[in-house]
């Protein structure tokens, strides 16, 4: 195992509840009719953004996709401003222009993510040509899902990566479903980072239910990529525990199928780990609960209390 | 003053943004490949042996990847020049110019600015369907970009230093016909086309109109090619005593729609002569305007030259009987001022 501080180790576990905590309010809040539109939640992949974004910088930017909240969450985008983007209020991370699909906070490094499928990737690789023409040894992760990977995007986009060299990671979180399609209906492989092989670049399986798996291979791959030594594709995988979206009951699936990853849960494994290692005690536990729980709290709160926008912003913004 | 074509025009402006700002970069298929073609048509001809291949980035054949790279580097404060061989081929990264390029600092609510442009090269000359579209109309129906189409060296340099340091996605159109031959790939059936370009700096801001030619009886609104070809016809038409004014858009978006207007209400009468497709086009864009805008002002009804709504055929024969021509121009004139 790699060695990281308790703090660290600590942190890891606090930013994986706060996405799990924060995923469940908002459906709460979804099924009251409080949350307009849709929702594509991120239960159950929590090990990989957290695992991820916890190598990374503040400088360092990712892409994200339809399904952001928990990466926007373990980038480090305020909570009450994602919550505020949700609920449509001004005060949002994209001043409600962007909603759930499309949260992203240029300050701390998170462009807004993007809700076609595969379309991040290529635009990462520019965020890292921009890195490397100015030797700023800054990354860039792109985060897609298995889906994305039968989209020529992301074809072009690897490819050229790898063939400049670029500080760029890709990261494809395979939770085995694009919708309702199982991957075995639209891949012939088992695993999506042999992919890495066509381009010439590594590709690393990881599970995406260990934090601390995913946090080591993605340490080598930024390395790799702030070393001048182009980009990895790793894939983490991983399940949603939730339908596609939240009108999806997903039936498609097998019950012991959803019950066997729920027993991998990333979170309860690592607060196994935690609490054997010494470094979390269940009195602790509940403490952090209790601060994740408040954080959330206020979070909602401060989205419920904003104010609407003026319908007229909505013609603001197109052109700079 | 001295005389350019639009190829040397546009690869002096690149070069003199490039020298001007670190920032500018030039990404595209076969632009800077050493003894290659400085792209299909010559216009980056000597930038990679100036500026080397970090600034001069050559490409797979992937316009997806082009414009997605173009994009985040444009995000990250870069102002890259990129470039697709025809602008037929900017719908195989139609994704990264309509949802992603027109639509993530809207977005956004704003954070973010885009710097981009990407240079397309226009017009039917005689290649077949799939390298022969005009496609600068269809993109006026994207809020979030901005379209140009310069008719002259010396607007399409103008033009193209502002479109540089404009801070939005522009799609940068130039039609192939106009490159001129010097120093350039020479197009059958070009337009030996050589313009004033001073040698001074000087830059034109998008959405100003230019009127190519005064006149007192009728209105033309024409781009690129057909600006030419409506040049030459009103020519033809002075000489009978008709008298033309001819207005150049130069920008499709922004619009400078009061020019044309104003010119309406002068002449009251308006033709509109397109390359682009006739259905739902540029030019009935442009008779929308003038309706909701200026109808009063109207003594005859107006008229929309444009390609048929077909695909461009291959034969010249096929191909010069869907495109409007000078002749087709005159004739129209003489009806609409009976």
């Amino acid at each position: 195992m790699i060695e990281l501080s308790r703090e660290k180790l600590l942190l890891l576990y606090r930013q994986m509840l706060s996405i799990r905590l924060f995923e469940d309010r908002v459906y709460q809040l979804f099924l009251l009719g409080m949350v307009p539109s849709t929702l594509h939640q991120y239960q159950g992949q929590e090990a990989v953004a957290v695992g991820v974004c916890a190598v990374l910088n503040r400088d360092d930017f990712i892409t994200s996709t339809h399904r952001p909240h928990g990466h926007a969450i373990a980038k480090g985008v305020p909570m009450k401003r994602i919550a505020a983007e949700l609920f449509g209020k001004v005060t949002g991370c994209c001043r409600a222009k962007g909603g759930s699909m499309h949260i992203g906070d240029y300050s701390v490094g998170m462009l807004p993510a993007i809700a076609i499928v595969g379309s991040g990737i290529p635009i990462a690789n520019g965020v890292a040509l921009a890195f490397k023409l100015r030797k700023t040894k800054q990354v860039v992760v792109s985060f897609f899902g298995d889906g994305a990977t039968n989209n020529g995007s992301f074809h072009e986009a690897l490819n050229m990566g790898a063939i400049y060299n670029l500080p760029v990671i890709y990261v494809c979180e395979n939770n085995f479903y694009g919708a309702s399609t199982h991957i075995s209906k639209v891949m012939k492989l088992e695993n999506i980072a042999d992919r890495a092989s066509a381009y010439g670049i590594p590709g690393v399986v990881v599970d995406g239910m260990d934090v601390l798996e995913v946090y080591r291979v993605a340490s080598e791959a930024v390395n790799r990529a702030r070393e001048g030594e182009g980009p990895t594709l790793i894939e983490c995988k991983t399940y949603r525990y939730s339908g596609h979206s939240r009108s999806d009951p997903a039936n498609y699936r097998p019950k012991e199928e959803v019950e066997f990853w729920k027993s991998r849960d990333p979170i309860f494994q690592f607060k196994k780990k935690l609490l054997e290692l010494d470094v979390l005690s269940e009195k602790e536990d509940n403490r952090i609960r209790s601060e994740v729980e408040k954080e959330i709290e206020e979070a909602i709160n401060f989205a419920i209390e904003s104010p609407l926008p003026s319908p007229e912003i909505a013609l603001e913004d197109v052109y700079a | 003053m001295r005389r350019l074509t639009i190829a040397e025009a546009i690869r002096e402006a690149l070069r003199e943004e490039m020298r001007k700002d670190p920032n500018v970069i030039l990404i595209g298929e076969d632009i800077g490949i050493p003894g290659g073609w400085g792209g299909p048509f010559t216009v980056t001809q000597g930038l990679a042996e100036e500026f080397g291949h970090e600034r001069v980035i050559d490409t797979p054949i992937s316009e997806t990847g082009i414009v997605g790279m173009a994009i985040g580097a444009a995000i990250m404060g870069l102002r890259p020049v990129a470039e697709v061989q025809y602008c037929d081929f900017l719908f195989c990264a139609m994704d990264q110019i309509a949802n992603q390029a027109a639509k993530l600092r809207y977005m956004s609510g704003g954070q973010i600015k885009i710097p981009l442009v990407l240079r397309a090269p226009t017009g039917a000359t005689g290649r077949g369907a799939q390298h022969a579209q005009s496609l600068e109309g269809l993109f006026i129906n994207i809020s979030g970009l901005k379209i140009v189409a310069p008719s002259t060296p010396y607007d399409a340099k103008g033009l193209l230093k502002s479109s540089i340091r404009d801070d939005n996605p522009v799609l940068f159109f130039e039609h192939k016909l106009l490159y001129g031959s010097k120093g350039a790939r020479k197009e059958r059936g070009g337009v030996e086309l050589l313009g004033e370009v001073p040698e001074e700096e000087y830059t034109i801001p998008l959405g100003v109109a230019d009127i190519k030619r005064e006149g007192k009886d009728i209105t033309i609104v024409a781009k690129l090619l057909m600006l030419h070809r409506t040049l030459e016809a009103a020519e033809e038409l002075e000489r009978d005593g008709i008298s033309v004014e001819v207005i150049d858009p130069r920008t499709l978006v922004p619009l400078d729609k009061e020019t044309i207007i104003n010119s309406v209400k002068k002449t009251n009468r308006i033709l509109i002569v397109d390359e682009c497709p006739k259905t739902g086009g540029w030019a009935a864009e442009i008779s929308a305007i003038i309706v909701e805008e200026a109808m009063d002002y109207l003594d005859a009804p107006i008229k929309r030259l444009c390609t048929s709504d077909v695909p461009i055929p291959f034969s010249p024969v096929l191909e010069g009987y869907v495109i409007p021509t000078k002749d087709r121009i005159i004739q129209a004139v003489r009806e609409m001022l009976g």
